[in-house]
């Protein structure tokens, strides 16, 4: 979507929520609250005009909002959007890096706030180390913790076991937030389900950058097949969906591009700016997603895809010197 | 030709014993002018102590109480503990007439960057180092205003190693990006101004690296790729290990600078380019505060 929602859509989005009976909608920039920025790409309304907006539309569905430390700060956006109405806070890291969301996820917590610790880019790291990770935020008070597969780069096998490890060593409940980069992101929700997690982050129409994150209205008719009994309104939900794909300006598709980075496992988010980089340094998008893999990027460093796109032009221009050099011999 | 010893050194006192303190510890070892007299934490276990101890440093583990009751021990303080700690710290040091470098963003004391206000920030008790990613970004950022001042957006993004990020950094995440964000502001003069920090596990670990966005219509590339080739020499001439990788670049209606800090490999290996750009900084500071004592003192 480019982070270009308008108000419009987004009272027509929550409105639906509302309607399908969905338990938390999380509003605000694609990387949380902050992160609008000449990094990430810049939203057209500030986080508080569209926590604003979807709040009025919401009576039982919760309003919730995302947060990642380094990008957005207390001070600045936890305060402001718990003013405006938030009862849901998602705080997100890398999944080795859980002591940065201490003051966020305590500060959350203090003030009576449904708080979750969210571990991104949890293919990088065992479900040992995942566990012990999520013992910190569940430490810190967290109500329960969000494991993301940002790469959509899981099989169902591995959500099984690592979604298994944390369940069986937490107090607290699991969720699981799948992108669809391989085709996986509907299997592997349900790999968590089965594993023993309590509940599953999943958007209309499957909305999110690059494959897209786990499409809701399948994964309602999915677990309705199953006899898995959601409260969820099946209709509303295709509703919801029919209009956020009358929003998008192009499909949300597996493509070369966005299968590459699933492949590469690299976060989804890349995608867009892959593209873009690409194009201005003539180079070969897969091949920028598979030197992004090799460098092991997490989610939030899109400036070294020009980094990394500058140098394979440069890669490709000395091997075409060579060439002429060797012709001339 | 070895180095020639000074026989004058001014003392120093060391608080916190975590990467930033440590670090510091081994780049006075080098310094004609500075000494370790005192390196002082709370943590008895910690690596940094060991390390002290293994240099012959005095240590201690009664962090700034050891101070407050020898006095004599040192003329300048660097406080690398954290932000909530150089709250309590600084006024019991102020009261000593200590000379303060303070580490952690508390943002308490004057701001300082060496290439911008060094002389000015002599005449001052407290002096604030800001944070790694202020110290590698500020200069730029002038330099970037020098040729458009009409700029109204600059944005850093630094990614470093998780290895170089000690616990203080982790807890003091929030007034990280918040004091570097207004340093840009303050000194470049720029209206909005935004920095992000993240943390990155990759094994072998990443070095320091940052980039700098700028918002300007119409830039002059060749006006600003000289200001920054220029800015970049300058900088290293107190950290060595700086270097611009890419840019300026104009794409996607932004100007785009990154630069890398190669450390010295002193306390952590060479990735830690972030404690480095501090504690040079800081060291700059100390050194030019000693040399300033020391010729009274022969006065």
């Amino acid at each position: 979507m480019g982070h270009q929602f308008t108000a419009e859509q987004i009272t027509m989005y929550a409105r639906g929520a509302e309607k399908a009976g969905t338990e938390v909608i999380i509003v605000g920039h694609g990387n949380g609250l902050g992160a609008s920025s000449l990094q990430l790409g810049k939203s057209l309304l500030p986080d508080k005009e569209m926590l604003e907006v979807a709040g009025k539309e919401l009576k039982k569905t919760k309003l919730g909002a995302f947060l990642i430390p380094g990008f957005g700060t207390i001070q600045n956006d936890l305060e402001p959007a718990l003013d405006l109405g938030v009862q849901v806070l998602m705080i997100a890291c890398h999944c080795t890096e859980a002591n940065v969301t201490k003051q966020h996820i305590r500060y959350a917590v203090k003030k009576g706030i449904q708080t979750y610790g969210v571990l991104m880019m949890s293919h990088m790291a065992t479900g040992e180390q995942l566990l012990e990770q999520a013992q910190f935020m569940q430490e810190y008070g967290a109500y329960g913790i969000l494991i993301m597969d940002s790469a959509g780069t899981y099989l169902p096998a591995d959500v099984l076991s690592k979604i298994g490890t944390l369940v069986h060593g937490l107090d607290i409940g699991v969720g699981f937030h799948a992108h669809n980069n391989l085709g996986m992101a509907i299997a592997n929700s349900i790999a968590a389900i089965q594993a023993g997690a309590t509940f599953i982050d999943a958007t209309s129409h499957g909305l999110g950058a690059g494959a897209g994150n786990c499409q809701l209205e399948v994964l309602a008719a999915v677990l309705q097949r199953m006899g898995i009994e959601t409260g969820l309104d099946l209709y509303s939900l295709m509703d919801n969906s029919d209009i956020v794909a009358g929003i998008m300006k192009r499909p949300i598709e597996i493509n070369t591009v966005t299968l590459m980075s699933g492949l590469a496992g690299v976060f989804s988010g890349f995608a867009p700016h892959v593209e873009k980089a690409a194009k201005k340094f003539g180079v070969d998008p897969r091949d920028i997603f598979a030197e992004l893999g090799k460098r092991k990027v997490v989610a939030g460093q899109e400036d070294i895809i020009i980094d990394v796109a500058s140098y394979l032009k440069q890669k490709k221009d000395f091997k075409q010197e060579d060439y002429q050099l060797e012709s001339l011999l | 030709m070895g180095i020639k010893k000074r026989s004058h050194k001014i003392k120093v006192g060391i608080i916190g014993t975590g990467n930033i303190g440590s670090d510091l510890l081994i780049k006075i070892q080098r310094s004609l002018y500075l000494e370790c007299s005192m390196f002082t934490g709370k943590n008895p276990d910690s690596d940094g102590i060991r390390k002290a101890k293994a240099l012959g440093v005095r240590t201690s583990t009664d962090s700034i109480r050891v101070i407050e009751k020898n006095p004599e021990l040192c003329d300048i303080v660097f406080d690398a503990t954290s932000a909530e700690s150089h709250l309590v710290h600084a006024p019991i040091l102020a009261k000593l007439h200590k000379f303060v470098i303070d580490m952690t963003p508390s943002r308490i004391g004057s701001m300082c960057v060496p290439l911008v206000n060094l002389s000015e920030c002599l005449q001052k008790s407290n002096v604030n180092m800001i944070t790694c990613g202020g110290q590698a970004t500020i200069p730029l950022a002038i330099a970037i205003r020098s040729v458009h001042p009409e700029v109204d957006y600059l944005e850093l993004v630094s990614s470093i190693s998780s290895k170089s990020a000690g616990i203080g950094t982790r807890d003091n995440i929030d007034e990280y990006t918040q004091t570097t964000s207004d340093g840009i502001k303050a000194f470049a003069h720029i209206p909005h101004t935004k920095a992000i920090i993240i943390l990155n596990p990759a094994e072998p670990p990443i070095m320091m690296h940052n980039t700098v966005y700028a918002h300007i219509e119409n830039p002059d590339m060749g006006k600003l790729t000289h200001a920054i080739q220029e800015t970049v020499k300058q900088i290293q001439k107190y950290v060595p290990g700086y270097r611009l990788v890419l840019g300026p670049l104009f794409e996607n209606n932004r100007v785009t600078v990154m630069t890398e800090v190669i450390g010295r490999g002193d306390y952590l290996p060479v990735y830690a380019g972030n404690l480095d750009i501090i504690n040079c900084a800081a060291i700059a500071v100390a050194e030019r505060y000693a040399k300033m004592k020391l010729s009274s003192i022969h006065k």
